[in-house]
C-alpha cells in the first residue's frame, strides 16, 4: 500500500461510521494533514486508528478565547495525520482516547490535569501532573491563570495518591524515591513483591514540573530556544531543534543547507554522548566497573571535543531560530574526524572485551524483556522500540534536512531485553559517527542562519525530530509581535516510561537500577 | 579476559597530569581541596546530591565528577545514597514545589555539621525557569545555601572549584 492510500482509506472509513471529517482548505502544519473531528466522534476516530495499526504520537490542548482545542498527533508509514477538535470552556468535556491507544493515558491526564478538561470514559480518575502545587480546581494552562499562580509557602508532599494495592502472604510493598539514591532525577516508584520477584511496579512521577508550557507564553523565538534547550539537559539538541523547526514552519522560513548539516552533526554528536554514557551506566549497574570506567573516559574524550569546537560540552544553545551559532572550521572539521577515528578503535578493543565477556551476558540477556506486541500496543518509540520490533524512525521515515540527502542504517532488533537495548545503542554510535562523516563532507562554506520574519498571529508549526531518545515533537503557535502563544514539547520518555512498568514484571528487584537504566526515561522531559 | 586485561594497562591511568597536562590545574586544585577537606572532616567529604527539578543537565557534569579523568573520590569526596551519611548536600535544579516538602526533608534528614552547595544557574538564581507556580526558583529560597557553583551546567572543573570556595570560607 502506497503512503497516500491509508490516508484516503481512513477518510473513508471515517466517513463510513458517520465521522464527519473537514479537511482544512489551506493546511496549517507543513509536515502533517491537519483534520478537523467533531468532538463527540473523539473517541470513535481513536478506536478506528488503533483498528487500522495508527500509532499515537502525542497530543495537547490550547486555550483560545471560549473554547479549548484538543490535538491528537497520528502516524503510519512515516506520515503524520493531527486530528484536531475542539469543546466550549463552559464544561469541557471530551470522550477519551485512552482506552484505544494506550499511549494516551498520562498525556489526557497531564492535559486535564493544566486545563480542566475532562476525559469521559478515561480508565484512570487519578491526577498525574498535578501533585499539591495547585488544587483540582484551578488549571494552570488555561490563559486566566497567572503564571504565578497561588502556591502555599511550603507545597506539602502529594501523600493521597491511590497506588495500586496486593494483598496476600508473603506480598510487600516497596516505596521508592523522590530522592533516589543515585545522582538521578526524582520520581517515585511502588513495587509490589514477592521475595525478590517483582509482582507489580507504578510509576509516580510530576515531581520535577517546573511549568515549562506556562513561561514559554509570551517568549520571543530565542527565548524559547533557550527554554527548548532545557526541557531535558540530556536532549538539549533534539527539543531545540524541534522546538526551532516548529517556529520555522511557523515563520515560513527555510534554513539554510549548512545550518541543517551542522544540526545533523550536533543531533548525531549528542546521539553518541549519550548512548557511550548509557552503555557504561549499564554495566554499571550490574557492577562491571570497567565498562563503566572505559566508557565514561570516552564520553569525556566526546564531551571534550564538543566544548572545544562548539562552545559547550553538551551542545547547549547551538541552535538558534533560523539555524545554527556556530559552523565548525576545516580545521574542526578534521579534528572530528580523527575524533572518530579514535573512538571506532577504542570502541573495538572495549566492546569485544564485553561480547566475550559470560557475566555480562549472564545479567543482561533475557533480564529486562520487552515484547514486540507491548511495545507496539504502548507506542514504545526510539531505542527501546526499536529493540523490541518498532521499526520506526523519522531520520528515515519522515525524512528532514539534512536526513533527506543521506541514506544510512536503523538499528533494529526484536530480542527486547536489556542486552538487545545495550547492542541497540552501540550499533547507533557506529551508525551516528558514519552520519557524521557524511555531513562533514557535504559542508560547504556559506550562510548557517536565515533571516528570521515575524509570523502572522495565529500561525503554528509542529517540529518531529528524531532525538537520541526517539521521536520528539513539538508543538508551537505564534501570537502577536513574535511571541509564543503555546508551546508543547513531547519527550519520548511519554510514551517509554509505561515500558519501564511492564518490563520489570517478574525481574527481581535489584535488576530494577539495570532495567531503568536501559530505558533510560527523562523525568524532566516527561514532568515538562 | 586477557583483552579487557589489555584494554586496562593499555589505557593506563588516564588521571595522571603527566599524561594530560592540560589537566595539571585540576590537579592542583584538587590537592588544595584535599586539604581543606582534612581539617574540616578528618579526609573525607560525603555528598548527598539532590536533583530538586533540574533538567538532568547538571547531573550529567555531576556524573562526570566520577569519570577517570577527574577522579573525585582520590580527593576524599565521595557520593551517598542517603542524607544521613552526608556532610554535604550538592543541590540542583529550581526547586520544582512538587520537591519543596522532599527537599525540605532530606535536609532535615542530614545531620549536623552541613553545607549546601546550590549547582547550576537554576539552583543559583533560578535560571531559565525563574519563579512560577511551579518553580520556588533558587535553593535559597527553600533552605540555606553555603555556596552556589553557577553555569549551565557548571563544567566538572567548575565544580571541584566550587568545592574549593567553599571549604575556604569556613
Amino acid at each position: 500500500m502506497s503512503q497516500a492510500d491509508w490516508v484516503t482509506t481512513f477518510q473513508q472509513q471515517l466517513e463510513t461510521l458517520g465521522v464527519s471529517v473537514n479537511q482544512q482548505p489551506a493546511n496549517p502544519l507543513e509536515n502533517a494533514l491537519c483534520w478537523l473531528i467533531p468532538n463527540e466522534h473523539w473517541s470513535q476516530l481513536a478506536e478506528l486508528a488503533a483498528r487500522e495499526g495508527l500509532r499515537w504520537s502525542a497530543g495537547w490542548a490550547e486555550h483560545a478565547n471560549d473554547e479549548f482545542l484538543i490535538n491528537a498527533l497520528l502516524e503510519k508509514q512515516g506520515r503524520y495525520w493531527l486530528a484536531r477538535t475542539a469543546v466550549g470552556s463552559a464544561k469541557p468535556e471530551l470522550p477519551s482516547q485512552a482506552n484505544a491507544f494506550h499511549a494516551a493515558n498520562r498525556s489526557e491526564r497531564h492535559t486535564q490535569d493544566l486545563f480542566g478538561i475532562k476525559f469521559t470514559g478515561h480508565p484512570d480518575k487519578r491526577p498525574w501532573t498535578r501533585h499539591k502545587a495547585w488544587d483540582k480546581h484551578s488549571h494552570p494552562l488555561r490563559k486566566d491563570f497567572p503564571v504565578q499562580g497561588n502556591p502555599a509557602s511550603v507545597v506539602p508532599a502529594d501523600m493521597d495518591y491511590p497506588f495500586i494495592q496486593a494483598h496476600g502472604a508473603g506480598t510487600y510493598e516497596i516505596p521508592v524515591g523522590p530522592v533516589h539514591a543515585g545522582i538521578i532525577e526524582p520520581g517515585h516508584f511502588r513495587f509490589q513483591a514477592v521475595g525478590e520477584t517483582i509482582l507489580n511496579l507504578e510509576e509516580r512521577l510530576g515531581y520535577v514540573h517546573k511549568g515549562i508550557e506556562k513561561i514559554a507564553e509570551g517568549r520571543t523565538p530565542e527565548g524559547l530556544a533557550r527554554l527548548a534547550g532545557r526541557v531535558s539537559g540530556d536532549s538539549t539538541i533534539a527539543h531545540a531543534w524541534a522546538a526551532c523547526r516548529a517556529m520555522e514552519h511557523a515563520a515560513g522560513i527555510a534554513i539554510p543547507q549548512q545550518a541543517a548539516l551542522v544540526r545533523g552533526i550536533l543531533l548525531e554528536r549528542e546521539r553518541v554522548a549519550n548512548h557511550l554514557g548509557d552503555i557504561g551506566a549499564i554495566c554499571n549497574d550490574v557492577a562491571f566497573v570497567f565498562a563503566q570506567m572505559q566508557f565514561t573516559r570516552l564520553r569525556e574524550n566526546w564531551l571534550r571535543s564538543n566544548a572545544k569546537i562548539f562552545g559547550h560540552r553538551l551542545l547547549m544553545d547551538c541552535v538558534m531560530p533560523g539555524g545554527v551559532k556556530f559552523a565548525p572550521s576545516d580545521a574542526d572539521c578534521q579534528h572530528i574526524k580523527q575524533d572518530i577515528a579514535q573512538l571506532r578503535n577504542e570502541l573495538t578493543d572495549v566492546i569485544t572485551a564485553l561480547d566475550l565477556n559470560s557475566s555480562l551476558e549472564d545479567r543482561l540477556y533475557t533480564a529486562g524483556f520487552l515484547s514486540e506486541a507491548i511495545a507496539t500496543a504502548l507506542g514504545v518509540v526510539g531505542y527501546v522500540g526499536r529493540a523490541s520490533g518498532q521499526d520506526f524512525d523519522v531520520r528515515r521515515d519522515k525524512p528532514y534536512p539534512p536526513y533527506d540527502q543521506v541514506t544510512f542504517k536503523v538499528a533494529f532488533e526484536t530480542q527486547g531485553d536489556i542486552a538487545s537495548r545495550f547492542w541497540i545503542r552501540y550499533k547507533e554510535i557506529m551508525a551516528a559517527l558514519k552520519l557524521i562523516e557524511r555531513f562533514i563532507d557535504l559542508l560547504e562554506p556559506g550562510d548557517i542562519v536565515a533571516d528570521w520574519q515575524t509570523p502572522a498571529a495565529g500561525s503554528e508549526g509542529l517540529g518531529i525530530i528524531e532525538g537520541w531518545r526517539g521521536e520528539t515533537v513539538c508543538y508551537v503557535r505564534f501570537a502577536e509581535a513574535n511571541r509564543i502563544a503555546r508551546y508543547y514539547p513531547r519527550d519520548p520518555s511519554l510514551l517509554n516510561w509505561p515500558a519501564l512498568e511492564k518490563l520489570v514484571l517478574n525481574n527481581i528487584v535489584p535488576d530494577f537500577p539495570v532495567c531503568n537504566k536501559s530505558v533510560n526515561g527523562s523525568y524532566s522531559g516527561h514532568d515538562l | 579476559m586477557l583483552r579487557l586485561f589489555k584494554k586496562i594497562i593499555t589505557t593506563g591511568i588516564v588521571t595522571e597530569a603527566v599524561k594530560y597536562p592540560q589537566d595539571a590545574e585540576l590537579e592542583q586544585l584538587g590537592i588544595r581541596i584535599k586539604r581543606h577537606i582534612d581539617r574540616k572532616f578528618a579526609g573525607s567529604i560525603a555528598i548527598r546530591q539532590v536533583d530538586a527539578g533540574s533538567c538532568n543537565g547538571c547531573e550529567l557534569e555531576i556524573h562526570a565528577l566520577n569519570n577517570p579523568y577527574y577522579d573525585i573520590e582520590r580527593f576524599g569526596v565521595h557520593f551517598v545514597a542517603s542524607p544521613r551519611h552526608a556532610d554535604v548536600l550538592l543541590v540542583t535544579g529550581p526547586v520544582s514545589r512538587h520537591m519543596q516538602t522532599a527537599l525540605l526533608r532530606t535536609y532535615e534528614a542530614t545531620p549536623n555539621p552541613k553545607w549546601v552547595i546550590a549547582v547550576g544557574d537554576c539552583a543559583t538564581c533560578g535560571g531559565e525557569f525563574g519563579v512560577s507556580y511551579a518553580s520556588c526558583g533558587a535553593v535559597a529560597n527553600v533552605i540555606p545555601v553555603d555556596a552556589v557553583i553557577a553555569g549551565c551546567p557548571p563544567t566538572p572543573l567548575a565544580l571541584i572549584k566550587g568545592l574549593l570556595a567553599l571549604c575556604e570560607r569556613h
